[in-house]
């Protein structure tokens, strides 16, 4: 058990609390920064997929998991950056201007469709943002001019002052920086008072309110730094698969990526890299698994939608707080040993709430 | 005397559907005073309350507020979450604490109309970030130190027992650093010991830090302990205003909680009758 001596308020600002943080988080940016050389490039292309979808992750983590505001329709916001950052660059842009333009536009779709949710909760903007998606999804198959329609679009490599990011392993650092900045941004937000205001929606609207938070504020605000972040990460995806076309961003993909936060820990920045390995790496574990399945199970057709439905309803039955929560346990077991007890975890039932006031 | 108002309630009214839930009521509230709601559940105190931090709209009547300028001001005319930052804070009823969030999360959500930093600075966690986030982390220092709520400090809410519940929300309401605090049945669901606590706490705030305290309470001993005027309220409408001692004595007061002579006789069985005559 690790006891911190507090002497200082500053302290309790740092994002590395202990001297174990920032050992084993220099661990990780050491094994991250010597991947290209040490992993193979399909492994080191996974990686890149794993950042890639923590960035849209860690946006879909801040309205779900910190605001409390689901959204069913994130893949459009995917969609709307990647369209733009193959139309910008298409059209000769630079790729930083058309990263921002990209993040900004899915920004302003996030204010359009984070309207909504000023009137509505829970399952009704659920199915909001779910028809919302739809919608993007028909604009993206029937604007040809624009989008190629169903036949896709091609987009060139990156290009940073005449740095072409073609190799897998150049394309792998940018994604690194993009991923290490992003969630910077949104560990510092989290620890200042924005941050907090998120939080305190999440947990009662009505107190917060009566705290001075503006709800309908924050609440759009929650919506479009999602969505610029779910537009960055829809940019890099785009250059990643160097093709696009509607069908990358229908429903399956929204419920892929809600299904990430889920399983990686809701309410938790860690939660959104986890839910990504896991997203990532289950269909090659699926794949790996065939040959020792026996062939009635091992080649079904449909094997990955069951397995990935299976593990969703093991998780909300058995560990609603997902991987991140599952490690939080086995640290603390490991930390208070043998002192741990079952119920440490347990949540008291809350007391009852002032629904009537809503 | 009209310089010391802080709160005027004039004639307010609401109506919800068919149900008149507060009928004409009008009430100042003077500064530094411990000003008292009572009445029998169903009276319309807690939408009094409500009125006034703008969850409902009134359906006559106003509301005046000595803001931080002096001047009265309509509160009827100020978006809900615009009444935090005119010093005017609250506890609810049914403890409306962020569960997830740990007990200095939560007296730091306290501090939002004090911040003082915007959303880019934030995000790059600047100095000017870092001082007042030290600031504020002082503030609601203060506020623990207060309440004797160190040891509960990173405790997460959903962790806490009733009782702390109860003082947490009490120091969030401190931390905005109100003029008018409105508490919510701050006695509810407290034992003997946590409830002469809550006595003195409140008069702690009154003479030490000088906040005008507008409360909703049902312990008799508390309200006659701690405040200055009780204005009692039977069905949305005002029954008696004065001292403690005044408001007790009131024959509609009485008659309000306990009902009239008549219809207690009524309910009296014939002696003997059954075996539940004793009761």
């Amino acid at each position: 058990m690790r006891f911190i001596f507090k002497t200082s308020y500053e302290q309790d600002l740092r994002l590395a609390k202990h001297g174990g943080h920032v050992f084993w988080y220099s661990l990780l940016a050491v094994a991250l920064v010597v991947a290209p050389w040490v992993a193979p490039e399909y492994w080191l292309a996974q990686l890149t997929f794993v950042l890639i979808y923590a960035i849209v992750g860690l946006g879909l983590m801040l309205l779900a998991g910190f605001t409390g505001l689901f959204s069913l329709g994130h893949a459009a916001f995917l969609g709307v950056g990647a369209y733009t950052q193959a139309v910008l660059t298409g059209m000769g842009w630079p790729f930083a201007l058309s990263l921002a333009c990209a993040a900004g536009l899915s920004a302003a779709v996030g204010v359009v469709v984070g309207l909504p949710a000023l009137r509505v909760k829970g399952i009704y903007l659920g199915m909001a943002t779910l028809s919302f998606g739809f919608i993007v999804e028909e604009v993206f198959a029937r604007w040809e001019s624009v989008t190629g329609g169903n036949s896709g679009k091609h987009l060139v490599p990156p290009e940073i002052w005449g740095f072409k990011f073609e190799s897998t392993e150049s394309f792998y650092f940018l994604c690194l920086v993009i991923a290490v900045v992003s969630t910077l941004a949104i560990l510092n937000l989290l620890r200042s008072s924005t941050g907090r205001a998120f939080v305190a929606i999440r947990d009662s609207e009505i107190s917060a309110q009566s705290m001075g938070i503006h709800l309908a504020w924050y609440k759009t605000l929650s919506f479009s730094i999602s969505a610029a972040l779910a537009g960055i990460g829809g940019a890099l995806y785009a250059h990643k698969l160097q093709f696009i076309s509607p069908d990358q961003f229908n429903i399956l993909q929204s419920i892929d990526l809600l299904l990430m936060i889920v399983i990686g820990g809701l309410g938790s920045v860690h939660g959104a890299f986890l839910g990504a390995i896991f997203l990532i790496t289950m269909p090659q574990m699926i794949s790996l698994s065939k040959d020792w399945l026996p062939a009635a199970i091992g080649q079904a057709p449909g094997l990955q939608a069951v397995v990935y439905g299976v593990v969703l309803i093991a998780f909300v039955l058995f560990e609603p707080m997902g991987l991140y929560g599952r490690w939080l346990k086995v640290r603390t077991w490991l930390q208070m040993f043998p002192f741990y007890r079952r119920g440490l975890f347990k949540r008291q039932k809350s007391f009852q709430k002032s629904d009537r006031l809503r | 005397m009209t310089d010391n108002i802080l709160l005027s309630a004039q004639n307010l009214s609401v109506r919800f559907g068919g149900v008149l839930a507060v009928n004409n009521v009008s009430f100042d509230v003077r500064r530094g005073e411990v000003f008292t709601l009572i009445g029998p559940n169903g009276a319309g105190k807690t939408t009094v309350f409500n009125l006034i931090s703008r969850i409902y709209t009134p359906t006559n009547g106003t509301i005046a507020y000595a803001g931080p300028g002096g001047a009265m001001l309509p509160l009827t005319d100020q978006p809900p979450h615009k009444v935090a930052g005119l010093g005017i804070a609250r506890t609810f009823q049914n403890i409306e604490l962020f569960e997830h969030a740990s007990v200095l999360h939560n007296l730091l959500i306290g501090r939002h109309t004090r911040r003082e930093t915007g959303l880019w600075a934030e995000m790059f966690f600047t100095r000017k970030v870092r001082g007042a986030e030290v600031r504020a982390r002082e503030k609601a220092e203060q506020i623990i130190d207060f309440l004797d709520l160190q040891h509960y400090r990173d405790t997460l809410v959903a962790g806490l027992p009733y009782g702390v519940r109860k003082v947490v929300e009490l120091a969030r309401a401190l931390c905005t650093e109100p003029q008018l605090l409105l508490l919510d049945e701050p006695s509810s669901g407290l034992n003997m010991e946590e409830t002469d606590d809550m006595a003195f706490w409140i008069q702690d705030i009154q003479h030490e830090l000088g906040i005008t305290v507008l409360m909703v309470e049902h312990d008799m001993s508390l309200v006659s302990k701690v405040s200055d005027r009780v204005l009692a309220m039977n069905q949305g409408e005002v029954v008696a205003m004065g001292t403690p001692r005044e408001v007790q004595a009131h024959p509609g007061v009485i008659e309000a909680y306990l009902g009239t002579i008549d219809d207690v006789s009524n309910l009296r069985r014939p002696a003997g009758s059954s075996l539940g005559a004793r009761a």
